[in-house]
């Protein structure tokens, strides 16, 4: 089978949703605001990790929320659910962004890579590699998320995205450790693995550019 | 959060056809504020239209000579604009001073400049916010405002506005391209998009429910050096304390605008004037009529400082 053959059943998607929902409803972040009525599901079609899904979600679930509690693919971190800490990074189209900041439904079409799709445990993305050879991470909760943002870090200096320590901002950014450190502010590691972390990054990066 | 319907508009005329049938609705850009919020249940929308596929999503030279950017485009484009880093250099200084990489990736023009005040008690619904819940009292006022406004607030408010882009435009005399339900547009200069909090500081711009920002405009570029300068708690990801933005000509001529300061990005013509004489004279005239907390008073001297090393890295 390939692996854009694979579908998610409306079975295995209502069984997965509907856990979901039963956990939800003592969800604080949820509020007591009677959510528990919920809103008619809406049919999305997207890939993940070079698999196309189609699914039915509640329209108020979250990028981050369809990976982790309806398709079970829980690599990608749940650290505060609100932009601040960057555990949910993932590269949609591309581009890293916070999957908890974005409705699953605001993604009809899109391309979404995960921590899961980037390597396989037998043949790891370079920075996989690079962040156990540097030992850059301890509890490894932030670790997906770092990562994923680490690649799509590369891929920004590559393409000559500006940043704030750039003293001309007109110029092209160069691969340093003044570089990658404002990049990676989005990721904060509870554990402070920083420095390891960047020594994986500069590691990777040295190699390539 | 609170169950809503959910509708993905294609055209900016669908998405005001459906904002005009669905009271209650709300555009949806990036998605990074008004989520946040949503989870809070601050914002409670019943009804969310997706706008991230109505196109406006890219950056026109206008043929004055200037720019119009759609009001989709994201933070991450605006910043990384050919022209706006030569030519409105502290336009991509100010954007990329705000935020993380991957919140700017999402981020878009005009939803940056329609992102909530950050005051800690309008993200606490435990406690009494005249924004959040009209008429409930301030609890900035009297309590903790170490963040807040020193100035054009009021009493019943002294929440900030929050977006660094927002400041970098009214810097750049910015206008708004505003769309209507009827198809009829409307264009007002930033100067004019934010409200004063006066008595009803739920209300924050002079937008009307259902009005589309299209496109923010740039007048042709005005030459000069570009400074962004944003003082804040930390080195990166962190909203600004104080931030300042200057266009200073050789002559010593220029203009100046604040962030982090006022419920908009602060700017006076008459401070302008006073670059000339220097940081001091300038900040006098900026906040005469500031009046700071004893927690926020540092704002104050923190402006004129950082005006000062802007000055003095001007004239190196
Ligand atoms: C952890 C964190 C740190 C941050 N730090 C900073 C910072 O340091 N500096 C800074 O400036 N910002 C910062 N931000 C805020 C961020 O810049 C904003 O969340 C973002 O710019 C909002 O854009 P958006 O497209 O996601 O807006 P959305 O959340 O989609 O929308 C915001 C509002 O704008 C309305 N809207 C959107 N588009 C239109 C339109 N075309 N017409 C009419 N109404 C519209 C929406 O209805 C909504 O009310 C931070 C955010 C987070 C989560
Ligand atoms: S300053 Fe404004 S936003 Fe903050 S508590 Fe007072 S009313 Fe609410
Ligand atoms: S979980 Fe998304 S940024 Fe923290
Ligand atoms: S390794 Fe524990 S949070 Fe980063």
């Amino acid at each position: 089978m390939k692996p854009s053959d694979i579908k998610v059943s409306r079975r295995t998607v209502l069984i997965g949703t509907a856990a979901t929902a039963a956990i939800a409803s003592v969800r604080p972040s949820l509020g007591a605001t009677g959510d528990e009525v919920a809103a008619a599901r809406m049919p999305l079609s997207l890939s993940i990790n070079r698999r196309s899904y189609d699914v039915e979600v509640d329209p108020r679930t979250t990028l981050l929320d369809l990976l982790r509690e309806n398709l079970k693919l829980t690599g990608t971190k749940k650290g505060c659910d609100h932009g601040q800490c960057g555990a949910c990074t993932v590269i949609v189209n591309g581009r890293r962004i916070n999957s908890c900041l974005s409705l699953a439904l605001m993604h009809q079409g899109d391309e979404c890579t995960t921590i899961e799709g980037l390597g396989e445990p037998d043949q790891l993305h370079e920075v996989q590699s690079a962040f156990i050879k540097h030992d850059a991470f301890q509890c490894g909760y932030c670790t997906p998320g770092q990562i994923c943002s680490s690649v799509a870090v590369m891929d920004e200096i590559k393409r000559g995205v500006p940043s704030h320590v750039m003293a001309d901002v007109a110029a092209q950014p160069g691969f340093t450790e003044t570089e990658v450190r404002e990049r990676m502010s989005g990721n904060i590691c509870r554990c402070g693995a920083y420095s390891n972390i960047l020594d994986a990054i500069m590691d990777v990066g040295g190699a390539t550019s | 959060m609170r169950p809503f319907s959910y509708q993905r508009a294609t055209s900016a005329a669908e998405a005001l056809r459906l904002a005009s049938e669905l009271p209650g609705a709300r555009f949806i850009a990036g998605g990074t504020n008004l989520l946040d919020l949503m989870k809070l249940s601050i914002e409670r929308p019943s009804h969310l239209i997706d706008i991230n596929r109505i196109g406006l999503d890219r950056i026109e030279d206008t043929p004055e000579g200037g720019l119009r950017i759609g009001a989709l485009v994201r933070n991450t484009d605006l910043a990384s604009h050919k022209r706006v880093r030569k030519e409105y250099a502290v336009l991509t200084k100010a954007v990329v001073a705000g935020a993380s990489g991957q919140i700017r990736n999402k981020a878009s023009t005009a939803g940056n400049l329609l992102q909530r005040t950050r005051c800690p008690y309008f993200y606490n619904t435990d406690q009494p916010c005249n924004k959040r819940n009209p008429g409930s009292g301030c609890s900035a006022i009297g309590g903790f405002s170490r963040s807040l406004a020193i100035i054009g607030a009021s009493d019943t408010c002294i929440a900030t506005q929050p977006s660094d882009m927002a400041v970098a435009l009214r810097l750049l005399d910015a206008i708004i391209e505003i769309e209507r339900q009827d198809g009829s547009g409307r264009t007002i200069p930033i100067a004019d998009l934010y409200k004063a909090p006066g008595t009803s500081p739920d209300v924050e711009t002079t937008l009307a429910a259902g009005e589309l920002i299209t496109a923010v405009v740039l007048p042709p570029p005005s030459g000069g050096k570009h400074f962004y300068h944003k003082v804040r708690d930390r080195a990166s990801y962190a909203f600004a304390l104080v931030s300042v933005a200057v266009i200073v000509h050789d002559n010593g001529s220029g203009k100046v605008a604040l962030g982090g300061v006022a419920p908009k990005p602060w700017r006076l013509e008459t401070a302008d004037a006073a670059l000339p004489l220097g940081a001091e004279a300038a900040t006098a005239t900026l906040l005469a009529s500031a009046t700071p907390t004893h927690e926020n008073a540092y704002k104050i001297p923190l402006v004129e400082r950082t005006l000062g090393s802007i000055l003095s890295q001007a004239r190196s």
